[in-house]
């Protein structure tokens, strides 16, 4: 099945085909492998259509363009002739900062650039090769330029497509040279995004679009409580509803598997399963952040420490200190959790949204004892990632559905399921202390945090000396000078899993950090932004980034009743200052008038594609802040759809103003995280200077605010 | 029980339960999959079609009551002049992120322009109540700026 689709169908006739940009989904491998193929990630067609091969998984991120970008530039590709497919799992993709296929951490782009580069220089490399030989020229002779190759000499030129069969026979020359900054002609440019005309027109295939032959739909229930088992299900009431074949127990759900979605819905509804609900029955978010309050009691590890704290602490003019608590938060990505598997006796092939290609593969081949060679991934486009899909649970589902029915089967989550299943933001507490001197400067600051760790979970053996580096980031180093300080971790894991949400530790020690840098400012009569600035006389970059946000965004200078709020963050390796102006009516209805952002993340690939980024990440960290809780309760999560997860809308939408601050010399940051961390703070502070009110525990809507209608 | 619903102009006979949701019929049934399935409560607006010209949630809608509706998919508009300079738009502003949103989007953007071709910025935001997880909502307003002034 290939569903290559061209802009030209797309849009049918209109001009803005004249590009003829192609953007490919290919559902059965990659259709260009063999001839013309000049290493992992490139393929020359005959006719000069340039393919390329993404491992890596497309939510949205934009990856699907930037890394073309990167490989046609060095390549000397005619950017209108780019072809992107998605690569069928395998080693040869891997994340080279994770060592296996998978895409997170914000490290697409900076963790594959280099490599990227060289698979185009390389691919170029071959092209001139062929041309030389072609020619009887030595190949320093030849040059590529813009899809051609020409003859330094004569002046002839030939299209990649004409050599690209004999270019797959050469072995690069171990020399062959990379473009130096001035030389790209893509990289750093905005150009349009080849997934675009596919995803204005419904033709882009996500997960829950797949269709394979004789493939049956199934949906699930999953045991009401966390860590609780199936114990038994009386298939009969489900069978008796028309459409319904099979009800297939699975360890902790009862699946339906049908025709379609609705005859699986209802015939789950039908049901009745008994339920193992196990230890955790009763237990709920409140007792556990209770716990973990309780905790801040406790010695913990250190995550970072630099002089004499509690001597400094006690030394103080003035002490502040402040108790934090951020909410658990689910994912919610716009396309509920599915997956589409075919397994057989001998093999197994999934067609999913995932992040993680190289685990499933692992863990695929282990749960259906098969050997890893016999699992084919297909990867999809995704509907939102946000890490929810970096875990392998509804691809694995869906496998062992198609086991045990002997189909093709796609498992389509309800949104009440993929809401209540998720491995959800940690809820996580933290008492900072900070001591302040006669003029109001920092003493020390020490901070003690208490939550779940993520890391347990998925990679153990990165959790060392009692720190999960992902439940302290965004805390564990500030860039500000703080003559001593000490940042302990409790480590507390629970029933309630969780996991990697966009920007993770950041996301909620980001919002500590700068809310408490925030009270102490107050503490110490100084202006938020001179605060921080005056703290961060070591840290250029940082204090570059903050003054020009604060510039930008006219600090101190809102309107009447208008009020602002001020951060920085740094992850990912990308620091960010975010500024934001708002005004609070008499019924606490906040409204936005205007965010800033700036960033400074290195070498940008698509400064626009970035400036996506950075939206989106600010509206996902807004929403979080003003509605994002899950609460537990009995064992399961009381939340379900998005009434009771509510969502940030567009009439709730300022304008964002956006800086990036060009460096070509700091090694490149991650992008589509980087913004999240910022706003809550941003927020919470600008709620201070409005009202006085400090808020330290989320969401905003439990103090009774709600967000109104943007106004400029 | 057997309906007979009209779909992108073609008339289909499909064997379905009557409680059935067109969500369902057309995605399931009928394999039109760039309908989206987002909520199932009428609060996303994923599966927005037009139903008779007008923007519906067609999670919301039982097959059994769609019968004599003149329904319309993002498929079904691929081709109209007008959609099309809606998608040159929505290509201009590079809207999308992850576009699992953005049929509907488009969908619900189709019929603010027909009814109002040229819309005030709340008529935008009272129109496009559909949500997007990714964010897009500001270049998803300046897209229908962009094409009320084409
Ligand atoms: S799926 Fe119909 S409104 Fe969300
Ligand atoms: S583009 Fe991803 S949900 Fe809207």
């Amino acid at each position: 099945m290939d569903f290559t689709i061209s802009r030209r169908a797309l849009l049918q006739g209109s001009g803005a085909a004249a590009a003829g940009l192609i953007v490919g989904f290919n559902l059965g491998g990659p259709a260009a492998a063999g001839d013309g193929r000049l290493n992992t990630w490139v393929v020359v067609a005959p006719d000069g259509t340039v393919r390329i091969l993404i491992g890596y998984s497309e939510m949205g991120q934009g990856i699907v363009t930037s890394l073309p970008q990167v490989i046609a530039d060095e390549m000397e590709a005619d950017f209108d002739r780019v072809e992107v497919l998605f690569a069928p799992a395998g080693v040869e993709f891997a994340n080279p900062v994770f060592n296996m296929q998978g895409t997170g951490g914000s490290t697409t782009t900076r963790g594959s650039f280099e490599q990227m580069r060289k698979a185009g220089a390389m691919a170029r490399d071959l092209l001139e090769q062929a041309a030389a030989a072609r020619w009887f020229r030595p190949p320093a002779l030849v040059r590529a330029k813009n899809g051609r190759l020409h003859d330094q000499v004569t002046g002839a030129t030939l299209d990649f497509g004409e050599v690209a069969l004999a270019a797959s026979r050469f072995t690069p020359r171990p020399d062959y040279p990379l473009k130096t900054p001035s030389e790209w002609r893509y990289i750093g440019r905005a150009m349009d995004r080849l997934d675009i005309p596919a995803k204005v027109s419904g033709k882009a295939v996500f997960g829950i679009d797949v269709k394979v032959p004789n493939m049956l739909v199934a949906t699930l229930a999953h045991c009401p409580s966390f860590g609780g088992t199936l114990k038994s299900v009386d298939p009969a009431p489900a069978m008796a509803v028309r459409g319904v074949r099979h009800v297939v127990p699975l360890d902790d759900a009862v699946v339906v598997v049908a025709d379609g979605y609705w005859p699986a819905k209802k015939g789950l509804e039908a049901l009745s399963p008994e339920w193992d609900l196990g230890a955790f029955a009763d237990g709920s978010s409140a007792a556990v952040l209770a716990e973990f309050r309780e905790a801040l009691d406790e010695d913990g590890a250190t995550a970072s420490a630099e002089g004499d704290v509690e001597g400094a602490l006690g030394a103080a003019a003035k002490t502040v200190e402040a108790i934090y608590e951020a909410p658990y938060l689910a994912h919610a990505t716009m396309e509920p959790m599915n997956a589409t598997a075919w397994v057989t006796e001998d093999r197994a092939t999934v067609w999913t949204p995932t992040q993680g290609q190289g685990p499933l593969t692992m863990f695929g081949a282990q749960a259906l004892g098969l050997d890893p060679s016999r699992i084919t991934v297909h990867t999809t486009f995704l509907g939102g990632g946000f890490g929810r899909r970096f875990e392998l649970d509804f691809s694995l589902k869906a496998m062992l559905t198609s086991r045990a029915v002997g189909a093709p089967v796609k498992l389509i989550w309800s949104r009440e399921e993929d809401m209540r299943r998720d491995y959800y933001r940690p809820g996580a507490v933290a008492r900072m202390t900070m001591g302040l001197d006669g003029d109001g400067m920092p003493t020390g600051f020490s901070a003690k945090l208490v939550c779940s760790s993520i890391m347990s979970r998925v990679f153990p053996q990165m959790v060392r000396d009692g720190i999960d580096n992902s439940s302290v980031e965004g805390i564990s180093e500030l860039p500000y000078a703080l003559p001593a300080r000490r940042i302990d971790y409790v480590m507390r894991n629970t029933d309630i899993p969780v996991g990697f949400w966009r920007s993770v530790g950041n996301s909620q020690n980001g919002w500590f950090a700068e809310a408490f840098i925030d009270e102490a400012a107050t503490a110490a009569g100084k202006d938020a932004y001179a605060f921080r600035m005056a703290l961060l006389q070591n840290a250029p970059r940082h204090a570059r980034v903050l003054k020009t946000a604060a510039e930008a965004a006219g600090w101190g200078k809102a309107d009447d009743g208008r009020h602002q709020g001020i951060a920085l963050v740094e992850s990912f390796g990308s620091i960010v200052a975010e500024v934001v102006e708002l005004s609070v009516t008499d019924d606490k209805e906040i409204v936005l008038h205007k965010i800033t952002v700036a960033a400074d993340s290195g070498q940008v690939v698509d400064p626009r594609n970035f400036e996506a980024q950075l939206q989106s990440a600010i509206v996902y960290g807004l929403t979080a802040a003003f509605y994002g809780e899950i609460r537990v309760e009995n064992g399961g999560v009381v939340e379900g759809n998005f009434d009771s997860y509510r969502m940030m809308k567009l009439e709730q939408m300022p304008a964002i103003v956006t800086r990036l601050i060009p460096d070509g010399t700091s090694a490149m940051g991650g992008a589509g995280e980087i913004a999240t961390p910022p706003i809550t703070p941003v927020l919470t502070n600008a709620l201070f200077a409005a009202t006085g009110e400090r808020i330290r525990d989320l969401p905003l809507i439990r103090h009774g605010y709600d967000l109104g209608r943007a106004r400029a | 029980m057997s309906y007979s619903i009209t779909v992108n102009g073609a008339v289909h006979e499909v064997d379905v339960d009557g409680d059935t949701p067109l969500l369902w019929v057309i995605r399931d049934t009928l394999g039109l999959t760039g309908t989206k399935f987002g909520c199932g409560i009428a609060e996303c607006g994923a599966c927005t079609v037009h139903v008779d010209g007008e923007a519906m949630q067609s999670c919301q809608i039982a097959v059994e009551d769609a019968v004599g509706m003149n329904i319309t998919t993002i498929e079904g508009l691929l081709g109209d002049q007008r959609f099309q300079a809606l998608q040159e738009a929505w290509i201009a502003e590079q809207a999308p992120q992850c576009g699992y949103c953005q049929s509907g989007m488009l969908m619900a953007a189709a019929t603010l322009l027909a009814n109002n071709p040229t819309p005030s910025d709340d008529d935008i935001a009272d129109a496009m109540i559909n949500i997007c997880r990714c964010g897009t909502y500001n270049r998803v307003h300046a897209a229908i700026r962009r094409a009320a002034a084409a």
